[in-house]
């Protein structure tokens, strides 16, 4: 290794009793990318936190080119030359990507802005490191992709020479981190030093020079990526071996939803036009694709949120159109959404009312009005020990569960009416891998109970694994299935882009 | 330093925030005090004294409590739904006038009748808010705006109807509608003393109140709707029909309050029957932290600042107008120790 451009030298952070980092040792070489992996909770954020100056640390000193860094200090570490790239963009929509790009860089107190100047460098910046950019396009017009360049740019315009991206491919489409990944080595052979933060042992694999592996605030290890293997960063990660369950073939039964000749149309705009699928006891039939082509509007048709413009829904026999959401759990249809926090569960209230909030009208959980609370509480409590919720009491406050402890809240709140149907829609995003590991255990043990599945899901690994048959969306359209065991990621890449043999999947 | 939000939010934190916050507001009057050239010592002392000091004082500050309990739980009931009802003093004022046309002119044994005219009270601020709610929930439009209006538009009316139709031929040319039949006056609580039993009826409301909120499927899914429409709806909750049940029961409760204020007190309505009870109740609800309970204390604290102002006022000259910057101040300051009970500062 070249000298090194960034050191953290035995840092230790504590918030009050808990250690969240501790005697942690991290260099960072000239030109390298260095991947940090952990699950959440590791402490990645709160290290960076601590270059950043957001946090100061109670022990340990941080080096950048060979200078100290005062700690507690934030503009310290930009003025020094190191630039960071937010999982949650802190871009303002309204304006010109040169705007935010200039945004806080500028003297306050100067009458005129340089925008002339700003403009050359920005897009020298741009062509050195192949980001390309319309410096006057509005942001709130730019795909996530571009956002996300924007805010690179927006740290090589602050002359940052040491660059770290906090999960930079949560936000995006496979293409899009493909594309992401190039870029990020050709920073690095123009002499950037890059540390990017994951959980995700495959991008690690594809784009680190190096791995730097957190665990419970401890440097667990450090491995050349060519020198190692995912199956060794996973146990590194998790700490013991975390395999994902594997699907056993088993005989599929009869029919349980079939949806015909689906449409939905939002606003003039047809989100979904002319789908079709079927999904059969025992079977789990996955849905890829790239997001925003139309998952959002399925979801939303089969978890009773909207209706079709046309087509039909049956489960097993009965037309559930216009059941809502209600209606479908009473018809024996679980439902896991998208984004746990701001569907799945309310998070200021307690588990045990999040445990029942779609089932408060019924029998079991009220009478005359009123809430069976210790109903509702008991049943809380077999939630929790049936579903191995971490952490939780039925008092506990949702919010409070960690994102892998939530989605088992909202499994189990699903598996527990027998359902002869599920809707789970992302289940694992966001999730680390001893999460992902349990929630695809569950979904497969409700398989082998007979329940049809429908699973939608962007990573193709999650796919392939879990389900049986796999269709593609592509702009709202749907492809006819294949068998995921002559599924390879070639055809389900040309499926993806919307190539498909045979046209659509039509009744 | 940076604001962080807590997990979890320690009880001992909740009672403090509330107190904390009105000694900060009453450090912060008491420089307004000194600079009207009195001691705030004696100031506080001669107020405490206005609202405490005698059994006509205490009463006095019981009488005035009572409609800032029913019109503190309005505001406690819509806002914890995150419907924004500013418009108590209309439904106040909505539910006094149609308590008062109808008492005069009804014919029905006592109790009875009270209990009607409490619900022609309820329903009349029900019917009030029930227009807001609809064009929020209709066409999106804000009900902050709508509610606040309809204040003026209601304040005026009341006028338009006792110098009308409604106007008290017996009143010696004082603008005053027709008086509620003298058999449906609530009884005092205290003998020769204006406290009503309208104290007891809004003690029963804060209750009734709690109850809804604490235990009945109805609170849980409007207070579910309040924290998080999006995962509401998908948990089936439907928002139109949760938040105009919500509506309907705020509403009741402010036009309850009018409602209340007429059988206990004022026998007729007048314009000026109301110092901005229906405002007052948003403050009396942010310092309750819109706990249905907390209303009741946070009522007899802001009544104490009213009634205790006025022979403030009369003993030391300062001006009676420093009850409303205290009350003021109270809702910014609460407003501020809200923030602190809900996120830590780290540096």
């Amino acid at each position: 290794m070249t000298h090194p451009v960034l050191e953290m030298h035995q840092i230790t952070k504590r918030f009050g009793s808990f250690t969240a980092i501790d005697d942690v040792t991290l260099t960072l070489g000239q030109g390298e990318i260095l991947a940090l992996l952990g699950e959440n909770g590791a402490g990645k954020t709160t290290l960076m936190n601590i270059l950043f100056g957001h946090y100061a640390a109670e022990a340990g000193r941080v080096r950048v080119f060979g200078q100290d860094l005062p700690s507690g200090r934030p503009r310290a570490a930009i003025e020094a030359g190191v630039g960071m790239v937010h999982q949650h963009f802190a871009l303002a929509g309204n304006l010109t990507v040169l705007d935010n790009v200039m945004l806080g860089s500028e003297s306050l107190w100067r009458a005129r802005t340089a925008r002339g100047a700003a403009r050359q460098k920005l897009l020298k910046i741009a062509d050195r490191f192949g980001l390309p950019v319309d410096p006057e396009a509005k942001v709130n017009r730019l795909s996530v992709g571009e956002r996300q360049r924007v805010e690179i740019l927006k740290a090589l315009y602050r002359d940052a020479r040491v660059l770290i991206l906090d999960e930079p491919t949560a936000v995006l489409a496979r293409p899009e981190a493909q594309r992401l990944f190039e870029t990020l080595r050709e920073m690095a052979t123009e002499g950037l030093s890059l540390i990017f933060i994951s959980h995700k042992l495959p991008e690690v694999m594809a784009a680190s020079d190096r791995v730097a592996v957190l665990r419970s605030g401890q440097m667990i290890a450090e491995r050349k990526t060519a020198e190692t293997s995912p199956g060794e960063l996973a146990e590194l990660m998790v700490g013991r071996k975390v395999t994902r369950p594997v699907r056993q073939d088993h005989p599929i039964g009869a029919p349980v939803l079939i949806a015909r000749n689906l449409s939905r149309e939002d606003d003039g705009e047809t989100q979904l036009q002319d789908v079709s699928f079927t999904v059969n006891e025992g079977e789990i039939l996955g849905i890829v694709g790239v997001s925003g082509n139309g998952q959002a509007t399925l979801s939303r048709l089969l978890s009773g949120l909207a209706a079709p413009t046309s087509g039909t829904v049956m489960l097993s026999g009965t037309d559930i159109r216009m059941l809502g959401p209600r209606g479908l759990i009473a018809a024996r249809a679980g439902r896991v959404p998208e984004d746990r926090l701001t569907e799945g569960v309310v998070a200021d209230l307690a588990i045990w009312e999040n445990a029942i909030l779609e089932r408060i009208r019924t029998p079991a959980f009220s009478r005359h009005g009123f809430v069976r609370r210790a109903a509702a509480r008991d049943y809380a409590d077999e939630l929790i020990t049936r579903f191995d919720i971490r952490g939780a009491t039925p008092e506990t406050r949702t919010g409070q569960l960690s994102g892998g402890n939530m989605q088992k809240l909202i499994l189990g709140r699903c598996l527990s009416i027998g359902p002869k149907f599920i809707l789970a829609n992302q289940p694992t995003r966001g999730l680390d891998e001893g999460a992902i590991a349990a929630v695809h255990e569950t979904l497969l043990e409700a398989r082998s109970q007979g329940a049809a599945i429908l699973l939608i899901s962007e990573e193709l690994d999650e796919a392939v694994a879990l389900s049986d048959h796999i269709q593609a969306i592509v702009k709202g359209r749907l492809s006819l299935p294949v068998a995921s065991a002559e599924a390879n990621a070639q055809r389900l890449g040309l499926m993806m882009a919307g190539i498909w043999e045979g046209g659509d999947h039509a009744a | 330093m940076r604001l962080e939000r807590r997990s979890h939010v320690p009880l001992h934190l909740a009672f403090l925030a509330p107190v904390s916050a009105v000694l900060v507001a009453l450090f912060l009057a008491a420089g307004l005090i000194a600079a009207a050239g009195v001691s705030p010592l004696t100031a506080y002392t001669e107020l405490v004294r206005g609202a405490f000091g005698s059994r006509l004082a205490l009463s006095e500050m019981l009488t005035r409590a009572t409609p800032l309990i029913f019109t503190g739980l309005a505001a406690a009931v819509a806002f914890r739904a995150r419907l924004w009802n500013i418009g108590a003093e209309g439904q106040f004022f909505m539910g006094a006038l149609m308590t008062a046309w109808v008492g005069h002119s009804l014919s029905l044994p006592g109790p009875l009748g009270m209990i009607v005219l409490m619900l022609i009270g309820m329903a009349a601020g029900a019917a009030l808010l029930a227009g807001p709610a609809f064009m929020r929930l209709r066409f999106g439009v804000d009900e902050v705006v709508t509610t606040l209006l309809l204040n003026f538009i209601v304040l005026l009316f009341v006028g338009l109807m006792i110098e009308g139709p409604l106007r008290d031929p017996l009143a010696f040319g004082w603008p005053s509608s027709v008086p509620v039949d003298g058999a449906y006056r609530l009884p005092d609580l205290i003998p020769r003393t204006r406290l009503h039993c309208g104290f007891l009826v809004a003690l029963g409301a804060a209750g009734a109140v709690w109850l809804v909120f604490a235990r009945t499927v109805f609170g849980m899914e409007s207070r579910a709707t309040g924290l998080s429409g999006s995962a509401a709806r998908f948990a089936g909750i439907s928002l139109p029909g949760t938040l105009m049940r919500v509506a309907l029961f705020s509403g009741a409760l402010a036009g309850l309050a009018g409602s209340v204020e007429v059988l206990g007190v004022t026998a007729g309505v007048t314009t000026t029957m109301s110092p901005g009870f229906g405002y007052a109740g948003i403050v009396v609800a942010m310092l309750a932290a819109l706990h249905p309970v907390g209303v009741v204390g946070s009522a007899i604290f802001v009544a104490t600042i009213f009634v205790g102002a006025d022979a403030m006022s009369r003993a030391t000259g300062v001006p009676s107008f420093i009850a409303d910057v205290i009350v003021a101040l109270c809702l910014l300051t609460m407003l501020v120790a809200l923030l602190f009970t809900t996120h830590r500062v780290r540096r």
